[in-house]
């Protein structure tokens, strides 16, 4: 056992370097574009998820509102799934302005809490967030399309019909039109007076750790929900991103299946070779006496010698690649296109199949070493 | 003396189709730390049966009786084994393992039966290597000294496991005249100093004349079979 693993070491520091490389390139391309494709899709989630509810909860029949309830809001602090927890008080209202009125939605949340799903902070480009009561802040498109400023104040029609003048201090960007034309954002309180629901709130925004589960936590949340609530995932409202997603990560997997054969195909040539090559030795070891088993190690041995260091260094290239790409691959502000991603399961993974798929691919000239005859080498000289 | 090796009735026929037969109802047997002497034109059939002795080759009929084990009855792995232990390969290549230096070429036979190498075998390495002059070169590669040394080097080797039977084809048959000189007269004092038996097969007959006991094949028999002196 020792020595067919001395004797494949030998065989491999005399042979070339071309199987290692044939494994690292392998398994660099594997890692480079399973982390591009992963990297690609975490950022698109983030990117249309990120800063949205994905799971909410509202009321389940037509009121439209509910009571806000701090055991249920504790419930849901404290649930390890969730990574964020904001409850809301929307309504929808008119703003007027010069005589125009335009549609919008009055969104009363506590910051503290809306900020992990939205991220105001970054989000603002202009003034403060509202802080003290009938303080809003409004999207970029709208202050830009009626030309307001920091300190103006509005006037707000309420659905019940009272006027209400709120100060603007803030204006955020969220990068989507239909939000930065309609959402005109206040604190919690400020929407309760404006709209008298005191006690009562529309909906409880959530994000979750893991953004795939998001339908299977959302079921699991509104078990614990009394009847007159539900819940609607971001998954539901998604599909058709939901099956983009789907498809590339299929498309991902294949490639990455016809990488691996590829390997596969180079080791067991490149092997076989080998053992044409060695084949004077295997006979000379055989009519000393080396048994079959032994013999057929010695290739083995090679495989998984050759899987380890060529998987190990088609990794640290791989992630070269992939930190080459994401740091010069850029939009044109400087961000890069694709994020750097790395999932060390599936570089894990990827390195345990190439060890696993180079020691399988060298059975075959394993079997053959095992059946070669010494006197087939000694007659041949 | 005892007999170590026994050969009964070898015949060998190559081929499906068009059979040939080399070897033609060979008996012949070698006594214990005898010097054997092979000889025979080429295609006679020599090489065949060191072959067979060697447990290489499997003869068509008959019997081969190494130290009393009939080894027709054995599989590839303990044929393996015996040829490891009672077995000693010199060829007319010297086929060491050019990825390995002259000493772990010598030490092979014993890690292929024992894996590991326990200190009184190397200083038998080592005492084998100075034997056959090779103490200077013994950490180079065996492909990195001459063809001379190289033969040497295989002698030792082939002597490692200590062996009952030393198998030699054309050992020398590479080597210029003096080297030849110095190569018979090492597996003589060999022969003396280890008492294994030799087998030595050539084409020379002034090589043949070297041994105790001279066997001459022809067109597959035994035609002549000379002892020299009895020891």
């Amino acid at each position: 056992m020792k020595l067919s693993w001395e004797i494949a070491l030998r065989f491999l520091k005399s042979s070339r370097a071309q199987t290692i490389l044939i494994i690292t390139i392998g398994v660099s391309v594997q890692i480079f574009i399973g982390s591009l494709i992963d990297g690609l899709q975490v950022s698109l989630v983030d990117k249309t998820i990120g800063n949205s509810s994905q799971i909410t909860i509202v009321s389940a029949d037509n009121k439209n509102y509910f009571e806000n309830d701090d055991e249920l809001l504790n419930k849901l602090y404290k649930d390890e799934e969730l990574t964020a927890v904001s409850k809301n008080l929307d309504s929808s209202a008119f703003l007027t302005l010069d005589d125009e009125t335009y549609p919008i939605l009055v969104r009363g949340m506590e910051f503290e809490d809306a900020n992990k799903i939205y991220n105001f902070d970054e989000k603002l480009t202009e003034g403060s967030i509202p802080s003290s009561n009938k303080e809003v802040m409004l999207g970029k498109d709208l202050v830009e399309d009626l030309g307001l400023n920091i300190g103006d104040k509005l006037e707000l029609t309420t659905p019940a019909g009272s006027l209400e003048e709120v100060k603007l201090t803030g204006v955020y960007d969220l990068k989507v039109k239909a939000i930065n034309e309609s959402w005109v954002i206040s604190t919690l309180t400020t929407s309760e007076e404006i709209f008298d629901k005191k006690g009562e709130i529309s909906s409880i925004e959530t994000q979750v750790k893991d953004v795939f589960k998001a339908d299977e936590t959302a079921t699991r949340l509104e078990e614990g929900l009394s009847s007159d609530l539900v819940t609607v995932n971001w998954k539901e409202q998604n599909e058709e991103l939901l099956s983009g997603l789907t498809a590339q990560s299929a498309s991902s997997y294949l490639i990455q299946v016809f990488v691996l054969l590829a390997v596969l195909l180079g080791i067991t040539s490149v092997l076989a070779i080998s053992v044409v090559q060695k084949s004077r030795q295997i006979g000379i070891l055989k009519a000393m006496g080396i048994k079959n088993k032994d013999a057929s190690l010695i290739f083995l041995f090679q495989g998984l010698v050759l899987g380890i260091i060529g998987s190990i260094l088609g990794a640290c290239l791989g992630i070269g690649l992939n930190l080459v790409f994401s740091n010069f691959v850029t939009n044109p502000d400087g961000t890069s296109l694709v994020p750097f991603f790395l999932n060390y399961t599936f570089v894990g993974i990827s390195i345990l199949i190439a060890i696993i798929a180079s020691t399988l691919s060298a059975l075959i000239p394993a079997v053959k070493s095992s059946k070669l005859d010494p006197i087939e080498v000694i007659k041949n000289g | 003396m005892d007999d170590i090796l026994k050969l009964k009735g070898i015949d060998k026929i190559y081929g499906d189709k068009v059979k040939t037969q080399v070897l033609f109802n060979v008996d012949l047997n070698f006594e214990k730390s005898s010097f054997n002497s092979i000889i025979g034109a080429s295609g006679s059939g020599k090489s065949t049966l060191m072959n067979i002795m060697g447990t290489l080759d499997k003869p068509t009929n008959g019997d081969v009786i190494i130290g009393g084990t009939n080894t027709i009855s054995l599989n590839r792995d303990e044929m393996a084994e015996l040829r490891n232990e009672t077995i000693g390969f010199i060829f007319q290549f010297h086929y060491l393992l050019p990825e390995f230096s002259v000493l772990e070429n010598v030490l092979m036979p014993y890690r292929i039966k024992h894996g590991r190498v326990d200190k009184e075998t190397m200083e038998r390495a080592k005492y084998l290597i100075d034997m056959v002059e090779l103490t200077k070169v013994k950490n180079n590669l065996s492909t990195d000294i001459s063809g001379g040394q190289q033969q040497r080097a295989a002698i030792a080797r082939a002597l490692i496991n200590n062996p009952d039977i030393i198998l030699a084809d054309e050992p020398t048959g590479n080597l210029d005249s003096e080297t030849t000189d110095t190569v018979y007269k090492l597996l003589r004092e060999i022969n003396d100093e280890f008492k294994s038996t030799f087998i030595v097969i050539t084409h020379d007959k002034k090589v043949a004349e070297k041994g105790d006991r001279i066997i001459e094949i022809t067109d597959g028999k035994i035609s002549t079979d000379i002892r020299k002196y009895v020891r």
